[in-house]
């Protein structure tokens, strides 16, 4: 040690500093939880969760399993790199398809063909018949304005529902995790993270993204001022014009209303500089669900979206 | 050189100018989007309002926006290019009390707003009391509207003699004034040349500047166990580790510990920092250490220096907050959280009530209801390792749970 004497061999980097907080998030559910369950799309704040996780337990595997709500509108690269991943982290994956739910006439689709709102009800099924009692996501304060008030530890009713005036206050690090029976508890470990100390700590972790997350070129099509991938979910609808363009996403999710953003940044080097400099909010840019209204966030919170 | 996080807490009300403050820092370091200003325009204009009101920002309920009132602690988050900050941005309502307890017990650094006009009230007190019960020790006062005094000099000195005499009698001695005006932007990010008598930092400055940082080497060890790691895998057969996060101070391999409510003394073998393995770690790093002997440590136990140990107790005299509806009072049959450890806990009695506003404490108290600021004594069920909040302040922290709903009742700091 060569800065024994030197107060700044003390001192810890922003990074560290976050990553230690979401490491004792993390430990804290498996001390107080009987059975957690992580939500991992092969998106990157849920692949950075992972990544987190695996390091909080080390050398034990992650003590829980992830789950997946596929709406049937996800990425296959994406898809591909989620099996991928969890393989090769050695947890178990478990499904749950919106498409089950549609065949069998649990949910109708929707008129604009969107499949992320559908995604609340199979989500609150599969948490109860998993028995889930905490369920790990990666939201994060700095998202969108309802969620800059979701606590690390989130309670839910049975029906999943989020009640802002009834939050438990948190403080200090002190999570309390206390539920009745029905009762579950969402937890955020990346609630004060940005979208750049996300990028910052995949470029300093070297964690590998799904390639879409980098400058490509790709057959895509507007619709409200957004970069729509034409798939099996209904587009583009006639009037909308295919063109080639060189693109990125910003944030993964349902084909329908995840745009990308014209973009030539090719590494995670190139998509920090971007996102500094960005003067749109990542979900401005590419959440069509966001745009909705000015309380869309907190409706679908309500409701027991994550 | 490292790019730092601070933790700072803002207090005030909206006729200090808080939300326009908050706004213009948000603003002036392009930490606001074209899309989030976009919305906040068109809100505004829907509303009749000529500029963007900048609270739209900061107010993320409906019922906050509808009100026109911050109910909640809403965190912001702004970057420069050598400090991340997190701002707890909290309500200055006497009726908000508990929401600015919440958001100073994790910060650093209160940034407490005055108005010029009307210099230090019993508002002021109140935050500045708040501040100090909960372990802030520095303070940056902005003393707001200087563009309505005409950027006086003599009103803006009288009133920093003014607070620091209030933030010096409450035990902060770490107190910074700067004058500002948050609606034209003076001092606040950039320079004033309307206050050329004014030789500090501008607020912005102030909060790349500041060192609020405690060297872990000034405090004893703590460690409170969250975890036992044990794999039982092929590969790690016979690991045993305790896995926390360091609360105060430093440990390091070779190191003496011991395990207080034990009282069992072992030796450090081995040290990793989520995964990567070290000689030393230090406070707030996530850790997982092993020790020399075999010892039957459980979640919630604390790992200690062993020349500096926990006080071991079953009684302490504590300050809380009290956080909800349900009143606090003698007899009443709780659960504390003390960091991971969750023990029963008999309310003992209520000794006073502290009046924030003239700083008095008031005896003969049956009970504390919400926002209510107070001194009690409490019996734990089992011995306890605990410090007192001064001197380690999330060793000394608690929070006391309802037992039949698991809400959170109250946030307790151990003075005894």
């Amino acid at each position: 040690m060569s800065g024994a004497n030197d107060s700044a061999a003390y001192a810890l980097d922003h990074l560290d500093v976050l990553e230690s907080e979401a490491v004792h998030v993390f430990r804290e559910v498996v001390g107080e939880f009987d059975r957690p369950v992580l939500l991992f799309s092969g998106g990157k704040d849920s692949v950075v969760m992972l990544h987190l996780a695996a390091k909080a337990f080390a050398p034990s595997p992650v003590p829980f399993p992830v789950l997946h709500v596929d709406t049937g509108h996800n990425f296959p690269e994406v898809l591909t790199y989620r099996d991928e991943t969890v393989d090769r982290v050695g947890v178990r994956l478990v499904v749950t398809y919106v498409q089950d739910w549609i065949d069998d006439g649990r949910l109708k689709e929707r008129a604009d063909g969107t499949r992320n709102p559908l995604q609340t009800i199979p989500l609150l099924e599969s948490i109860v018949s998993g028995k889930y009692d905490a369920v790990f996501g990666g939201g994060r304060r700095d998202e969108e304005k309802a969620r800059a008030k979701e606590r690390f530890f989130s309670l839910r009713d049975e029906f999943g529902q989020w009640d802002p005036r009834r939050q438990r206050p948190e403080l200090w690090d002190v999570y309390n995790g206390r539920r009745r029976p029905g009762e579950h508890v969402r937890v955020f470990p990346l609630s004060n993270w940005t979208e750049l100390d996300v990028w910052r700590y995949i470029e300093r972790e070297q964690i590998v993204l799904p390639d879409l997350y980098y400058s490509h070129e790709r057959e895509v099509f507007a619709r409200d001022g957004m970069w729509l991938t034409p798939g099996d979910w209904g587009g583009p609808k006639e009037g909308e014009e295919l063109v080639t363009r060189t693109v990125r996403y910003r944030t993964v999710g349902d084909m329908s209303c995840t745009g990308a953003v014209e973009s030539e940044a090719t590494s995670v080097a190139d998509v920090i500089v971007e996102v500094a400099a960005s003067r749109l909010t990542e979900r401005g840019a590419t959440r069509a669900d966001d745009r909705m209204s000015e309380a869309a966030m907190e409706d679908r919170k309500r409701e027991g979206y994550f | 050189m490292t790019h730092d996080l601070l933790r700072f807490a803002t207090a005030g009300s909206v006729d200090d100018g808080k939300s326009t403050l908050v706004g213009r820092l948000l603003h002036d370091t392009k930490s606001v989007l074209a899309d989030q200003l976009a919305a906040i325009e068109r809100v505004s204009t829907e509303r009749g309002m000529e500029v963007a009101d900048l609270a739209l920002l900061t107010d993320g309920l409906r019922a906050e926006r509808e009100q026109g009132i911050t109910i909640d602690v809403a965190y912001r988050y702004f970057s420069t290019t050598t400090r991340s900050f997190i701002l707890a941005d909290t309500p200055g309502h006497v009726q908000y009390t508990r929401n600015m307890v919440t958001g100073a017990s994790t910060a650093e650094l209160a940034l407490i707003l005055i108005d010029v006009r009307h210099g230090v009230v019993e508002q002021t007190r109140r935050h500045t009391a708040i501040a100090a019960l909960l372990g802030v020790r520095h303070i940056a006062v902005t003393v707001n509207k200087m563009d309505l005094v005409d950027y006086s000099q003599e009103r803006f000195e009288a009133l920093e003699a003014d607070f620091k005499k209030v933030a010096n009698s409450l035990g902060i001695e770490d107190v910074v004034a700067i004058p500002v005006s948050a609606l034209v932007g003076d001092n606040v990010v950039d320079r004033s040349d309307r206050t050329p008598w004014y030789q500090g930092p501008t607020l912005l400055e102030f909060l790349e500047e500041v060192q609020v940082g405690i060297d872990p080497r000034d405090q004893p060890f703590r460690l409170p166990v969250q975890y036992v790691n044990r794999p039982r895998t092929a590969e790690h057969p016979d690991f045993r580790g305790y896995s926390g996060r360091i609360s105060s101070g430093s440990v390091a391999v070779g190191d003496e510990i011991v395990v207080a409510s034990l009282r069992r003394s072992t030796r450090v073998t081995a040290i990793d920092v989520v995964g990567e393995p070290t000689d030393v770690a230090f406070a707030p790093q996530s850790v997982t250490i092993q020790l020399a002997d075999d010892i039957d440590i459980d979640r919630g136990d604390v790992i200690a220096a062993v020349e500096q140990p926990p006080r071991l107790t079953r009684e302490i005299t504590a300050t809380i907050c009290v956080l909800s509806d349900t009143s606090i009072s003698a007899g009443q049959r709780l659960l504390a959280r003390i960091g991971p450890k969750t023990v029963r806990v008999i309310v003992g009695s209520v000794v006073d009530r502290l009046d924030l506003e003239t700083l008095e404490h008031a005896a003969h108290t049956d009970e504390l209801t919400t926002n209510d600021v107070g001194t009690i004594t409490l019996r734990f069920a089992d011995e306890i390792a605990i410090d007192n909040y001064d001197d380690l302040r999330t060793t000394g922290a608690f929070i006391l749970v309802d037992d039949q709903d698991g809400s959170t009742l109250a946030g307790g700091m151990t003075r005894s």
